[in-house]
């Protein structure tokens, strides 16, 4: 199951999907929203995808898994849009026959998600808003805008 | 010829747009392109920082020559929190 969407995140089916008699171990990890970042308040989220590639790509960290540990079960689901704090934003799913694998295929898929799959994260504060990993971008001289 | 060009988050934020037709001459690449895109819109990124491109959903380099109809997507960096 490789998916992005709008709606909310239920962990439970997503993890049922990997699940099968010759697995003996499957991790799911959970991203979820924060309530500071850098010391600040964050009131709420709001993550946006270029679908098609975003998929392609997700497509492809499951497909390095399969070849890397010959793992077949991954599931990612990604949320978008509005997130409210504490929502969930990412469930990943990884199950194998034995625990070891299983775990650091998760790591794997989810340190993988960060560095190359087009889906961005606006955090809101009371004063302001910031892209979140966009700081190379402030202008030198520009407004104080992140 | 044609391509539309997408931008997002950041980028769609400073541009104003989710995304603009450019018309090119037949051959142009990446980096035409780029150069044309920070003419219109010189507050998109800092002059110092590259800005990442694809191409038909596949990352592309300043190399890459376009053709009519493709979809250039401007990405911003993408991160998700610390390990």
């Amino acid at each position: 199951m490789i998916d992005i969407t709008r709606n909310a995140l239920d962990p439970q089916p997503i993890t049922a999907s990997v699940r099968r008699d010759s697995n003996g171990a499957v991790v799911t990890f959970l991203g979820t929203t924060r309530r500071t970042s850098e010391g600040k308040t964050v009131l709420y989220l709001e993550y946006e995808a270029y679908e098609p590639m975003a998929l392609k790509k997700l497509e492809g960290i499951s497909q390095e898994v399969t070849s890397k540990w010959a793992i077949q079960d991954v599931a990612i689901v990604h949320r978008i849009g509005h997130l409210e704090i504490e929502d969930i934003s990412l469930v990943v799913a990884v199950a194998s026959p034995h625990r070891k694998e299983a775990f650091e295929a998760c790591h794997y898929v989810v340190n993988r998600i960060k560095e190359a799959v087009p889906i961005w994260k606006k955090e809101v504060f009371q004063d302001g808003e910031v892209w979140v990993g966009c700081q190379s971008h402030q202008h030198s001289q520009a407004g104080t805008r992140a | 010829m044609k391509v539309t060009v997408r931008f997002f988050a950041l980028y769609r934020e400073r541009a104003g747009t989710p995304q603009r037709t450019y018309d090119l001459p037949g051959g142009a690449t990446m980096s035409h392109l780029l150069k044309e895109i920070r003419e219109h819109y010189p507050d998109l990124a800092p002059p110092d920082v590259e800005i990442v491109a694809a191409v038909n959903t596949e990352y592309a380099g300043r190399d890459t020559v376009l053709s009519e109809g493709d979809e250039v997507a401007l990405i911003p960096p993408v991160s998700g929190g610390r390990e």
